[in-house]
């Protein structure tokens, strides 16, 4: 059943693209890297290139840790919605496959060491 | 003409004139129109009448036992008050507990108290609807009683002054008025399930032993009256979630999956909700109760289990969620105060690093996890404030669409990797912290779709200050949406180091000693 209700009833999703004025959300965890207790939540334009989220978004809240400086971004592996990805920084979150509400994971093999997944 | 016009009337006799005789078969109105809730959630009940009252209480008596309650209560709350007695705690970082407490608890008791009346309401059977119509008047009383002594608090100390609007807005605070509002918004028979029975029975004391066991060790007599004269209330509440589970078992074989996914539902819902409680005992009280892992042991692995063994025979199961659970224990706290620590420029209370005689503490209470995975972690934030960089996440959290939980929590089996769930409905796509989540949006999507979660609404925005204008060039997202909390920057939040909260209760406990 869609919900218990005592008549028919259709839930209204709260948080569709249309309510974005334009942008979309996009929600980053970089694993094994619990400082940051929660992958953030953004709210991007579409047109954003991968490139610029990294460079913008990613390292206004990541740059602090001890490690985002030495990342090999050749040597990186990132994750869309559980799955392997490889994206281009060059072109746009849209063309990159990534819609609103997509999850991306960073993983940054041999920089995992930090006692405490700092 | 003749009256016979008995003395008093025995208990039996006044128990059934006062209780049970109030009841009748409507007949200008068909039952069924008069009370319309019963049957949309496809519990059968046959008769009513097989309902065993657990307490033979009728509402006379029930006024004067409660009146009497009200009197000692505010009697001491008072003194307390007159007597400064705030300064007699611990140590004034206790008092950010209060904070947690006030901003999110006086809301549950109030909604719980909606709930409650409903039922006292749309219960056909008159001994359910007394016995609701009682509980829904504790729980106003509980609201009532920590309104007031609560706001003893608010003329010295930052954080208090405005716990209602903050309740309905606050990104953490959605975490408690999201899960009552789930409740409140089910049928009655889940109401009474998700509250009466997994919250009040099966775990109530791990809410009642960090704060008002807590407010004793630490020196809260106000805080500690209020707790043991609501808790007075509790072994009514008890008996009525119980008595309720077990008579509608017995009344149709049928109505077991549908209770039993309930009770699966709601102990996962409770215990995300304790997540917050966790942390309290492990962090936030300066003088320690117990760890949250030894509560969890004593009062659910114990206790809780030796109740599923009793329902067992009506074919009750321990909801699955426990073996995720027993394996959280270890971590569970410390995940939430690693979130509130970093996230202290968003808290409406202060946070603050443990010492190293605290942190010790920790390593003996979960020799397992703490030294390996938590202690570094704190001491790489001890460092940064050393250099004089304090910590502070300034990011939006990602957060959970059932629980509202920021994605803090790891996978069961791997401490170091946060735990992420999906699934796709209609379109869009949806997030969880857990399998356990997960299924609970799957059960009923359209419930949780509406979810209204902080993150997402500041995104819209939906929560800036009145009159803002996000167009405007000086135009600063995060203090807007913090005056839209109404949260002061630099002091309601922050760390508790060089907090106001922390300089004046220094000053006052200095002049109430010396002369
Ligand atoms: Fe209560
Ligand atoms: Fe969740």
């Amino acid at each position: 059943m869609p919900v218990v209700a005592i008549a028919p009833y259709v839930g209204v999703p709260k948080d569709t693209v249309d309510r974005f004025h334009g942008n979309q959300l996009l929600y980053v965890g970089w694993d094994r890297h619990l400082m940051f207790y929660a992958p953030v939540c953004l709210c991007l334009p579409p047109a954003m290139t991968f490139g610029e989220l990294v460079r913008g978004p990613l390292a206004e809240a990541w740059s602090v840790h001890p490690q985002w400086s030495s990342i090999d971004w050749s040597a990186v592996r990132w994750l869309r919605s559980g799955e392997a990805f490889d994206p281009d920084f060059e072109r746009s979150l849209a063309d990159n496959g990534i819609g609103h509400k997509e999850v991306l994971r960073l993983q940054t093999p041999g920089l995992e060491a930090l006692p405490g997944a700092v | 003409m003749d009256m016979n016009v008995k003395k008093k009337l025995g208990l039996k006799e006044k128990y059934a004139l006062m209780t049970r005789s109030l009841g009748w078969e409507t007949s200008y109105e068909p039952m069924d129109a008069v009370f319309p809730q019963t049957r949309y959630e496809g519990i059968r009940i046959h008769d009513w009448d097989k309902w065993e009252d657990p307490f033979r209480l009728t509402m006379d008596a029930y006024w004067k036992y409660q009146a009497e309650k009200e009197r000692k209560l505010y009697a001491i709350v008072d003194a307390y008050a007159q007597n400064n007695g705030h300064l007699g705690v611990t140590d004034a970082r206790y008092i950010n507990a209060l904070k947690i407490f006030l901003s999110a608890v006086p809301s549950l008791e109030y909604n719980a108290h909606r709930g409650f009346a409903r039922l006292g309401r749309e219960l056909p059977g008159v001994g359910p609807q007394i016995a609701c119509q009682m509980q829904a008047i504790d729980e106003i009383r509980h609201a009532q009683t920590q309104i007031h002594s609560l706001s003893n608090y608010n003329r010295f100390y930052n954080g208090f002054h405005d716990w209602k609007h903050m309740n309905d807005r606050l990104w953490y605070l959605s975490v408690p008025k999201s899960f009552f509002e789930d409740a409140c918004t089910c049928g009655p028979f889940e109401f009474i399930i998700a509250i009466g029975f997994s919250f009040e029975y099966v775990l109530t004391n791990l809410v009642f032993v960090p704060f008002i066991s807590g407010a004793a060790y630490n020196g809260d007599m106000g805080a500690m009256t209020f707790g043991f004269s609501a808790q007075s209330d509790e072994a009514r509440h008890m008996t009525l979630g119980l008595e309720v589970i077990k008579f509608m078992l017995e009344q149709d074989p049928a109505n077991l999956p549908i209770i039993q996914a309930w009770i699966d539902k709601w102990v996962w819902r409770g215990v995300r909700l304790l997540s917050i409680v966790a942390m309290l005992m492990d962090y936030m009280l300066p003088k320690r109760i117990m760890s949250w892992k030894e509560a969890w042991e004593v009062y659910f692995e114990e206790n809780g289990m030796a109740l599923f063994k009793d329902l067992a025979r009506y074919g009750i199961k321990v909801p699955d969620c426990v073996e995720l659970i027993k394996k959280e224990k270890d971590h569970l706290s410390h995940q939430a105060w690693n979130a509130f620590y970093t996230a202290g420029k968003m808290t409406n209370f202060h946070t603050w690093l443990p010492t190293e005689e605290e942190m010790d503490w920790l390593s003996s209470k979960y020799p397992d996890t703490f030294d390996r995975l938590y202690r570094p972690r704190f001491e790489h934030y001890r460092e940064m404030e050393k250099q004089g960089k304090r910590f502070y996440n300034t990011t939006l959290p990602m957060l959970c669409q059932v629980c509202q939980i920021p994605m803090l929590f790891t996978e069961a089996d791997d401490p170091t990797q946060i735990s992420y769930r999906q699934v796709t409905h209609q379109g869009d796509k949806y997030h969880f912290c857990s399998d356990h989540c997960q299924h609970i949006f799957e059960r009923e999507p359209d419930k949780y779709v509406e979810a209204w979660l902080p993150a997402h609404q500041i995104w819209q925005g939906n929560c800036f200050a009145e009159g803002a204008d996000p167009g405007a060039p000086d135009f600063d997202p995060l203090k807007s949406v913090l005056d839209y909390w109404h949260l002061v920057y630099g002091r309601d939040n922050l760390d508790f180091e060089g907090s106001e909260d922390q300089k004046n209760f220094a000053a006052w406990r200095a002049q109430a000693t010396r002369n």
